[in-house]
């Protein structure tokens, strides 16, 4: 067919050779070895402290039960988590050493300056109004086609396959589901065939063509879109059960009553959940803050559509100043503190009801 | 539903009785409009994505689909292209094959690593009364809302060459996913190992089971269904992860996610490999979620609604 597979076909597949082959088998060896011996420790240990005899066994069973889960947050989340703050206050400066010119990295406080630039800089700032418009976008759109379509086929024939449509992009990664939208629905050509979907259907319409990712500002309510696909599935799945928990007589009551389904949905259905639509928009909003995948994917933040998700992995990882992407991810966790202290408070509120 | 009362008839066994005719008046004809078009706007583009994966290159940029498909030209070549040939901006780049077994190694083992760790600590938070279990679950519990990038710089620094030195490799890879899911895997653990009916617990403790022996012998066996929940949730998040694998991996790590993503962004001339691509790191997501869906939406409503 094209030119380049035809290429491709007469040189033998150069990149799966043995030494391909030998580097798989070895992989999943390491994987395999990997998952048995992790068991066969775990077991062990257990088994030992099992092997202890009088008062002191229930104990030491206990810290072999809850050491491992101790150590890794302790050592993988809490103290990095503390060091980001640290490191947030300070800057990076490289020297070579005066004797052995050897570079060496010192690391002095600064302050507030890594905010202040944040807040300052139009690039960086830029990325933080565009978080915001994220999370309230978001939540709000994937909730309400949620409560929407959970709401319109509850109980209704094939109630289970409908669900699962809808369902479905949760099982797709963020990466596959930029390229679903990226280059099948948004896809643009100056002239020509529109070989995007959308376009092609707003042509029809004698609209458009529309450059969806460049088109600004609202590429990014585009970009918040496909986030939004995503999460309406989750965000239904847990509405739904919540309705299915509504007593029934309760609206056959109202029915009977004289209230109308809209009366209905807004005086009762609305009102008995909203402890759900609480819980699914928080998780949503957490969830928003943490993904860069989408931007990453198609516009690598161009055209004024950069996150701050994606802004900290681009400065941290790839243009080495570990200190602003410090304070970039400090500033995504302020934005989640007060979900925090509301979800410990309503935790606390069940344990105390129990 | 289980036992309506007499005045109320019994809805799935007359589904013609009035009640019934009531309910079914709640979908308006607005309402299943609705229904139907949301239905399909969820649908049809990953429909499109599996449509153009068999568009001929040459024709990618020209034209659509479905004058591809009108026209007779599709082919499943693109499939095989990208997973034996080469995946990237030229024919020499790697093929996909290679990021598919990475991320078959990066998921396999991040699956069981957090959920053996986390049944151990959720049995001692559930069931074994200590000082400050409580504050600790408390603690575990507020871990889960932390963005991971919070944690990302410093960990790299612990795993990389100036610390342990195993960042770059699968086992830097595996440790870094087994931590981010340690708080989702104690909390929905937990949830469900709670409310184990505890005379079960209480009774084995009377006739001197230890906890080693309860946990293996009355938890595991009835925590099976928390176990499938959770272990479909870790593999779809991991397979589908994309920054964990960035910044931890390498380009002898980097699973499935990591070439596509930087393909998809380059928008040249060989673009038209980018949905073949996409499509098959969805195969196996979507076949499980698909066969186990069940106990994927029973995990969710444990772990959300409780909170």
């Amino acid at each position: 067919m094209s030119g380049i597979h035809e290429a491709a076909a007469l040189v033998p597949q150069s990149g799966l050779d043995g030494e391909f082959w030998s580097t798989q088998g070895s992989n999943l060896l390491l994987a395999a070895i990997s998952i048995v011996a992790f068991i066969a420790v775990v077991a062990l240990v257990m088994f030992g402290a099992d092997l202890v005899r009088g008062r002191i066994r229930d104990k030491v069973q206990l810290v072999v039960l809850i050491t491992p889960v101790l150590v890794l947050l302790g050592i993988g989340l809490v103290y990095p988590v503390i060091d980001t703050v640290w490191l947030s206050f300070t800057e990076i400066v490289k020297e070579p050493d005066p004797v052995t010119g050897i570079n060496t990295e010192t690391s002095n406080f600064v302050g507030l300056q890594n905010y202040i630039y944040a807040f300052t800089d139009p690039t960086v700032f830029r990325t933080i109004l565009n978080t915001l418009v994220w999370i309230v976008l978001v939540p709000l759109l994937s909730t309400g086609v949620g409560l929407a379509y959970a709401v319109f086929i509850d109980r209704a024939k094939g109630e289970k396959a409908l669900k699962s449509l809808v369902f479905m992009p949760m099982a797709i990664s963020f990466v596959g589901a930029s390229v679903i939208w990226g280059s099948i629905m948004y896809d643009y050509n100056e002239t020509g065939a529109q070989t995007g979907m959308l376009n092609a259907v707003l042509g029809t319409f004698g609209i458009g063509p529309i450059n969806f990712l460049a088109e600004e500002p609202w590429n990014t309510f585009f970009l918040i879109v496909i986030l939004s696909w995503i999460q309406t599935g989750f965000a239904m799945v847990i509405i739904s059960a919540a309705i299915k928990g509504v007593p029934p007589e309760i609206n056959e009551a109202a029915s009977l009553d004289g209230a109308n389904s809209w009366q209905r949905f807004w005086r009762i259905t609305v009102p008995s959940i909203r402890g759900t639509l609480v819980v699914v928009m928080t998780t949503i909003t957490i969830a928003t803050l943490k993904v860069y995948d989408i931007v990453r994917t198609l516009t690598q933040g161009r055209y004024n559509t950069d996150v701050v998700a994606n802004k900290m992995y681009v400065l941290s990882f790839v243009e080495q100043r570990q200190p602003l992407g410090a304070a970039l991810a400090v500033i995504l966790f302020i934005f989640v503190i007060p979900i925090v202290i509301y979800n410990v408070r309503s935790l606390q509120k069940v344990k105390e009801t129990r | 539903m289980a036992t309506p009362a007499p005045a109320i008839p019994d809805e799935t066994k007359q589904p013609k009785s009035k009640a019934a005719k009531a309910k079914e008046n709640l979908t308006s004809p607005w309402a299943t409009g609705a229904a139907i078009i949301i239905a399909a706007l969820w649908t049809i583009p990953t429909i499109g994505l599996f449509m153009t994966s068999l568009v001929p290159g040459d024709q990618y940029r020209t034209e659509a689909w479905w004058d591809v498909l009108l026209s007779g030209d599709m082919t499943f070549e693109n499939f095989g292209y990208v997973l034996f040939n080469s995946f990237g901006d030229s024919s020499s780049a790697d093929p996909l094959l290679g990021n598919l077994m990475n991320s078959i190694v990066v998921t396999v083992p991040t699956v069981v690593f957090p959920l053996v760790i986390g049944l151990m600590a959720a049995y001692a938070f559930a069931w074994i009364p200590f000082k400050g279990s409580n504050f600790l679950f408390v603690f575990i519990f507020a871990l889960q809302v932390v963005p991971i990038q919070l944690a990302l710089i410093p960990l790299l620094r612990l795993l990389g060459p100036n610390g342990v030195g195993i960042a770059g490799e699968f086992p830097g890879v595996w440790l870094a996913h087994t931590i981010f899911a340690m708080p989702l895997a104690v909390f929905l653990l937990h949830n469900f190992i709670a409310q184990i009916p505890s005379d079960i617990i209480e009774a084995a403790r009377v006739d001197g089971a230890s906890h080693t022996q309860i946990f293996f012998r009355v938890i595991i066996p009835l925590s099976l269904p928390a176990i499938a929940s959770l272990a479909i949730f870790q593999f779809l998040w991991v397979w589908n992860d994309l920054l964990v694998s960035a910044v931890f991996g390498s380009i002898n790590t980097y699973p499935l996610t990591y070439p596509i993503s930087n393909l998809a962004g380059s928008y040249g001339a060989t673009a038209y490999l980018v949905p073949p691509a996409a499509f098959i790191s969805m195969i196996i997501p979507l076949i499980v979620f698909f066969s186990l869906q069940r106990y994927f939406v029973r995990g969710l409503l444990a772990g959300s609604t409780k909170g």
